[in-house]
């Protein structure tokens, strides 16, 4: 069995004319490793509020984490189990922090104007995600299979209901809102926001506002700054 | 109102160094250190940890379900006035309208009617689904045996006037089946009280639970029967969890609850979608208008970035200027 190396059609180490070739260019010219794995970041990133976004995600994962040992278990196992109500506990106070980061988040965005220089999608992902993290809570709140959620239930019924919604999004119906709520609603926002933070590492952290070409050339760097590194 | 130069997206044919902000462009500047990989690890772990701690300090909330065995037991003389409503088609699911049944229109604003538009798309019928048919599903006793006996071979019209009318003694005394005058209620009473026994007992709650088959996840009849009565609005409002005291984001206990709802649950506060006359055009649409005011607010919040005004704020609040101070210093010193 021979192989036919690579010819002329090569281009930038790969075969041109190739789907897999193209994506991989189209990949590399987006986010080269450096910008979607970086050791360095502008100096001007040097602020409390940036910890809020890697929060979000690592409250994010822990919510997963917790909610994939209560979906093993069944929606019901933690009413009986103290390893369940831990677990369940575990679910809801990774949730809380979760939204309490992702609104520092969000609100420390839009005070940095954060959409600017091209990053408008960044800002439109970010709020997609902070949208369908609140309709994935909901429907948690909807599968407690106690008191609350039957309550929950019964009054946002007449919302939903109210706006033709209801006819297709059935708030009492716990085997719709379970299976919603573990399996589709945390892909959307899983997904979201992957897209989110892929659109942060290719247009970078927003410079601050009103940062103007001269400001920048003759700015020197700040304490900590590493000079440029970069090749 | 005049917006700022910056503030402008470049085209996506505009050379980015032609754009006046260096937003748009690669960072030229000075660096600092940074490890992405030793962050989101760092993240994780404190996350993590104070997860464990929260969980461990305060647990979290699990009031046990209301049942229909405790509010009959508790409340039979509401659990039995609320079935002859479900006979009568005078309670509020009888008359929901979409998406259960046809009694009501459902709320429209103008034209806009999708509670209409998309009809019963989860039919309940309070008669048989609350009353007759859980009675059939069970040996009753001899008087409830006969009074669904005669149920059974009375015509529709019949039935209706019977529990009309006995739903209509039934008010005017006050609840109090003692006190009802007498009158041609037919088997009415009769049915009335073999649920309120069976529920008592704690059958109803399987039988409505299993709705005739082995499998059930669908426990829609179950809470429209519930709210149908008192036992689950009393136990919300002891819990502070009714939607006119900021209930959408309260929790059982002392514990947060869906704070992320504060806005949605605000305009449920204001007298004009909470007022006492419930035929009030604001109040009887509440739920319909606040939604729609609410998509609209997240349309504004999703489109920040292309409404003028609204993008320059933070320009004209300078916040930033705490996030990014060791910059502005830095540039200022220069």
């Amino acid at each position: 069995m021979t192989s036919t190396p690579p010819t002329a059609e090569s281009e930038g180490g790969t075969v041109s004319g190739t789907w897999t070739g193209g994506l991989r260019r189209a990949w590399m010219s987006k986010l080269p490793p450096e910008k979607l794995l970086p050791d360095r970041q502008p100096a001007y990133v040097a602020s409390w509020i940036y910890v809020f976004g890697v929060a979000t995600l690592a409250a994010f994962l822990v919510i997963l984490a917790s909610g994939l040992v209560l979906a093993f278990a069944g929606p019901t196992w933690y009413h009986t189990s103290s390893l369940g109500l831990f677990t369940n506990s575990m679910h809801f106070w990774s949730v809380q922090l979760f939204f309490v980061f992702m609104v520092v988040h969000l609100w420390g965005k839009f005070w940095m104007a954060a959409w600017r220089g091209r990053r408008a999608m960044t800002w439109i992902t970010g709020v997609v995600a902070f949208l369908a993290s609140i309709g994935t809570a909901f429907t948690g709140y909807l599968v407690q299979t106690n008191f609350d959620s039957q309550w929950i239930s019964f009054e946002a019924k007449d919302g939903l209901n109210a706006v033709g919604i209801g006819a297709f999004f059935n708030v009492a119906n716990l085997g719709q809102m379970l299976l919603l709520h573990a399996c589709l609603l945390p892909l959307v926002v899983g997904v979201i926001a992957v897209w989110h933070v892929l659109l942060v590492r290719r247009r970078g952290v927003v410079p601050p506002i009103d940062a103007m070409d001269t400001a920048v050339s003759t700015a020197p760097p700040v304490a900590d700054a590493v000079p440029e590194a970069r090749p | 109102m005049t917006a700022h130069p910056a503030d402008r997206e470049p085209a996506d044919h505009e050379p980015a160094a032609k754009h006046p902000d260096i937003a748009s462009r690669e960072w030229t500047g000075p660096w600092r250190r940074y490890d992405i990989v030793k962050e989101g690890v760092i993240a994780i772990v404190v996350v993590s940890i104070l997860t464990v701690l929260l969980a461990g300090l305060f647990s979290s909330p699990d009031e046990p379900p209301l049942t229909f065995q405790g509010w009959a037991s508790s409340a039979p003389d509401n659990f039995y006035a609320t079935a002859v409503q479900e006979l009568a088609g005078t309670s509020t699911s009888a008359g929901y309208g979409p998406p259960y049944n046809t009694a009501a229109d459902g709320v429209s604003i103008g034209p806009i009617a999708p509670q209409q538009w998309f009809g019963v798309t989860h039919p309940v019928d309070t008669v048989n689904d609350f009353v007759i048919t859980p009675l059939r599903s069970q040996q009753q006793s001899a008087g409830t045996t006969d009074a669904l006996a005669q149920w059974d071979a009375a015509g529709p019209d019949q039935q209706a006037a019977w529990a009309t009318a006995y739903d209509t003694a039934l008010t005017t005394a006050n609840g109090d089946a003692t006190a009802v005058a007498a009158g041609d209620y037919g088997p009415v009473p009769a049915l009335a009280q073999g649920l309120t026994d069976m529920a008592s007992a704690g059958a109803l709650d399987g039988i409505l639970t299993s709705q005739g088959g082995f499998y059930q996840t669908d426990s829609t009849k179950q809470i429209l029967f519930l709210g149908d009565g008192s036992a689950l609005d009393d136990a919300a409002t002891a819990a502070h969890l009714q939607g006119n005291t900021w209930g959408m984001m309260n929790e059982t206990g002392s514990y947060p609850g869906q704070a992320w709802l504060w806005l949605y649950s605000f305009w449920y506060q204001l007298p004009q979608f909470n007022s006492d006359n419930p035929d009030d055009y604001l109040t009887s649409h509440a739920d319909a208008i606040i939604f729609y005011v609410m998509a609209v607010l997240s349309l504004v919040l999703l489109l920040l970035p292309f409404i003028p005004g609204l993008r320059s704020i933070p320009r004209w609040i300078p916040l930033h200027r705490l996030i990014w101070r060791d910059f502005y210093r830095t540039q200022a010193n220069t």
